[in-house]
């Protein structure tokens, strides 16, 4: 157990956008109402995942909608309450902490907002570790968790609880009233009890964010490796392809960006290309022709200088970025996982082979 | 024969420039800017005049650009204290009006309230605008001698209504000299940029006041009578003085567009990547279809995020004064630090001890400046070392402004631009046009005056066409009631972004017109 305030917040929110691996959202809005509830009730209390008792209730909370309304209407000040009401009424119980759905600029923010605001425990603990585009793209899924009854509530306090017998369903339920209600909701989906969080959740995922993002703050500041090696280091991260950005396709089809984004090499992959493919998220990396990683593993794009992450929509000519892959987390990499979240899922004609061994090329 | 007068107040100089009707460069005169700005700007105006001998009574257009505006934000100085009223409750209520802003700067806002209003996505009332909190509100700032209030409101790049209504109740409430500033009219989709864009707008009305007395007066007082007097803004385009009272913010930045319109008059180039080379810096933008390109990324100014409109430009440490240095490893590195103004005394060429960028264009034979002897010493390969050097920061800059591998024109302008070669890789033709060095003051006496229109629309409701053609008619009108002679006007950029998520078909429309000055 520790307190998070600001200054963490600032670090959880850079880290979390290098999870995101290309998705996830822009920082910048679901960091300000973090920051906007921390200021007013308070820094949050992070607990470890063993510290929630197993019959205890656990709610993952979430944005659904389009970032540019949530760019324009934020969130109010009562949606967390009435989660809170809404959900424990439900199952006739209160709720015992609050957690991340996945790791990514805008989901691993809100939360903490919650936290904050209801004065409840935020768990270290999500269930993607990363972030996916598709609702039932967790590791909850794979452990037989629904994500209904899902509780849905607007800034005016309208609210509503789903229950259906499709993730199909729930998609298309909750996009149809999320635009009735403005375009932008707040959710809480797969409540859950403490020992299912315990067995399927990724632990340790708020700090790990934490870490990353007060690290690539500080990347500069080491004496004896260069900024580059010690990012790799601290990301334990597999370095593919170091590039210019020759070329953007995009194509937004079903509410999703797809797309593919060209790479030509710099410094020692002069002379070779490369691409990244993507739908929200980045799905596979490929270095003159050959893939070096895909899905579930993480390909994330990162500048040169500031070791910032790149979102796929901020992806442009001219940038120069690094590929790095991460390994991501083993359940997904069971045949339970990679059915989910797996190359062939995405369409893309490949099998799963785990990073350490497709990147034999690649640099530690 | 009539004649135009630019003025620009940089952060050291202000620089004075006459040109007459056929945009021929009269005189042109560099002063140091003075900590009362009206002083630099007396002495500016009153050498160009002496040396160009013109005759006062035909100046008939005067025009000032100035960072006034962000070194006010910057160094936290004469920032009026405001008030800061939000429309939106009950959204936006998780994120208050400037939660992220440094304790120093946050004081300016004396009160803050976030009242019921705005509206939906779609136009759809959010909620009702509370009136009675409008005026409390107002009469609460009313009652502290606040003279100025910034009123943002969600979702008012769609629908203003409630930003305006409040307005008007502020007005009723405050009295008809209270200034007003409103985030439709500044500020682009975002709630909290265009909010911030806002209040800064509202804190900046005493720099505002002063800058513009500050011109008229000093014209006036020089016997300048004739002349109509303008301010430039950063889209290229000018603005009245009074306009200028209201919409302060609209001047940052001015000095990098007026280079790039400047370099796109004098080579006659409409589509390019513009280089101004200075001492220290050299700043790279995009004319496109002959106006600066905008920043489609959110800008921070003085630690504040804001979405206001802002030429795309990036600066990066190459200049005429770069120092130069070999490595122990036998690599040569130029920048980013520089000699600065001091390059007459310091350079090599000039009989200094440091070598510059400049030094290494004079040995390698691209420019005919000092002495020449002076750096014959310096070795063949270390002067094309470090000359690779130099390429190769301006190329990868060239291609950081360019949105596709294509090759691009190039204008090459500004005091340092003798040390880039004519060869650049990434490009087809680089032009060096003769007048580079005061492409800014050329830029401020070629400006148009502008509108720009902005909205979501659903293509389903509205056909793509019909909705483009109001778009331009709006953008048109308010080009018309910023100055703008109506015949002149052309539409000059148009936008439409489909949004992912949206139902329907809904795309951001955004048209911008621009014609001669009435």
């Amino acid at each position: 157990m520790r307190k998070i305030g600001i200054p963490e917040i600032e670090d959880i929110a850079l880290g979390a956008a290098l999870l995101g691996a290309g998705g996830g959202g822009d920082p910048y809005i679901g960091k300000l109402v973090a920051v906007g509830a921390v200021q007013e009730h308070g820094p949050v209390t992070l607990i470890e995942p063993e510290e929630v008792p197993d019959d205890a209730l656990v709610v993952p909370i979430a944005m659904m909608g389009a970032p540019t309304v949530l760019a324009e209407k934020a969130v109010g000040r009562d949606e967390y309450q009435t989660l809170y009401d809404t959900v424990s009424t439900f199952y006739g119980k209160p709720i015992y902490a609050f957690m991340p759905i996945e790791a990514g600029g805008v989901n691993s923010m809100l939360p903490i907002a919650a936290a904050a605001k209801l004065g409840l425990p935020l768990v270290d603990c999500d269930g993607m570790g990363r972030a996916f585009p598709e609702l039932q793209m967790v590791t909850f899924t794979i452990g037989g968790g629904s994500a209904t009854p899902m509780a849905l509530v607007d800034e005016k306090g309208n609210s509503a609880i789903f229950r259906t017998i499709t993730n199909k369903w729930t998609e298309d339920l909750a996009r149809a009233v999320t635009m009735a209600c403005g375009g932008s909701v707040s959710v809480s989906l797969f409540a859950m009890d403490g020992a299912f969080m315990k067995k399927y959740g990724v632990h340790g995922i708020v700090t790990r964010s934490e870490r990353l993002g007060s690290a690539i703050r500080r990347v500069k500041e080491s004496a004896d490796v260069t900024p580059e090696e010690k990012f790799l280091e601290i990301t334990e991260g597999f370095k593919l392809f170091k590039g210019k950005i020759g070329d953007v396709l995009r194509e937004v089809r079903g509410g999703f960006n797809f797309g593919k984004v060209v790479l030509e090499g710099i410094g020692e992959y002069k002379g070779k290309t490369a691409y990244v493919e993507f739908q929200n998220e980045n799905l596979t990396a490929a270095v003159e022709g050959e893939i070096l990683a895909t899905t579930p593993d993480l390909i994330c794009l990162v500048d040169t200088e500031t070791f910032i992450p790149i979102p796929t929509d901020a992806l442009k000519y001219g940038k120069r970025a690094m590929v790095v892959g991460l390994k991501c987390f083993p359940l997904w990499r069971t045949e339970a996982g990679l059915e989910l979240v797996g190359p062939r899922y995405f369409g893309v004609d490949t099998d799963y082979i785990p990073l350490e061994e497709r990147s034999k090329g690649g640099q530690r | 024969m009539t004649y135009k007068l630019g003025v620009d107040v940089g952060g050291t100089n202000t620089d004075a420039t006459l040109i007459d009707e056929n945009l021929n460069v009269v005189a042109s005169v560099k002063r140091h800017t003075t900590p009362e700005v009206y002083d630099g700007i007396l002495a500016a105006i009153t050498a160009v005049l002496e040396e160009s001998g013109v005759n006062r009574a035909d100046i008939v257009q005067a025009m000032l650009g100035t960072t006034q505006c962000t070194n006010a934000i910057v160094e936290r100085k004469y920032l009026a204290p405001i008030g800061v009223l939000r429309i939106g409750a009950p959204a936006t209520l998780g994120i208050p009006p400037m939660v992220d802003w440094a304790e120093d700067l946050k004081k300016i806002a004396v009160r803050t309230a976030v009242i019921a209003g705005g509206s939906e996505y779609d136009g759809k009332p959010l909620a009702a605008l509370d009136e009675a909190a409008a005026r409390s509100f107002f009469e609460e700032l009313k009652a502290e001698g606040v003279q100025s209030v910034a009123i943002s409101c969600v979702f008012s790049t769609v629908r203003s209504d409630d930003e305006r209504r409040a307005a008007e109740l502020c007005r009723e409430v405050m009295g008809s000299d209270v200034h007003i500033s409103i985030s439709s009219e500044i500020g682009s989709m975002g709630l909290v940029e265009r909010e911030n864009a806002t209040i800064l707008n509202a804190a900046l009305y005493r720099v505002a006041e002063s800058f513009t007395e500050g011109f008229a007066r000093s014209l006036a007082d020089l016997g300048v009578v004739n002349a109509k007097v303008y301010l430039s803004q950063n889209d290229g385009t000018l603005m009245t003085m009074e306009y200028a009272r209201r919409y302060p913010i609209l001047t940052i930045a001015c000095g990098p567009t007026n280079s790039i319109r400047g370099a796109s008059y004098l080579s006659k180039m409409e589509n390019a990547v513009v280089i101004d080379v200075g001492g220290t810096t050299t700043d790279f933008g995009v004319i496109q279809n002959g106006f600066p390109r905008e920043s489609s990324v959110a800008v921070t100014i003085g630690g504040v995020r804001t979405n206001f409109r802002m030429p795309d430009v990036i600066s990066i440490g190459l200049g005429g004064g770069s120092i130069v240095r070999e490595r122990p490893d036998g690599s040569v590195t130029v920048g980013p630090d520089s000699v600065g103004y001091r390059i007459t005394e310091e350079a090599l060429v000039f009989g200094g001890s440091v070598c510059t960028a400049t030094d290494i264009a004079v040995r390698l034979g691209m420019a005919d400046l000092g002495d020449p002897v002076k750096v014959a010493h310096l070795s063949e390969e270390f002067a094309q070392k470090a000359m690779a050097a130099i390429v190769e920061l301006a190329e990868d800059a060239i291609d950081a402004m360019k949105v596709s591998a294509e090759d691009v024109d190039v204008v090459l302008v500004g005091g340092g631009s003798i040390i880039l070669p004519a060869e650049l890789a990434g490009t087809r033709h680089v032009a060096k046009p003769n007048y580079g060095g005061v492409a800014n003051a050329i830029g401020s006496a070629i400006s148009k005056v502008s509108g720009t229109y902005e909205q979501l629309v659903d293509y389903l409701e509205t056909p793509r066409e019909k909705a483009l053609e109001r778009a331009k008619e709006e953008a048109a009108a308010l080009a018309v009631e910023a100055g703008a002679v109506p015949e002149t006007v052309e539409i000059i950029d148009v936008e439409d972004v489909p949004l992912a998520y949206y139902p329907g078909n809904t795309c951001r429309v955004k048209v911008k017109a621009a014609g001669d000055l009435r």
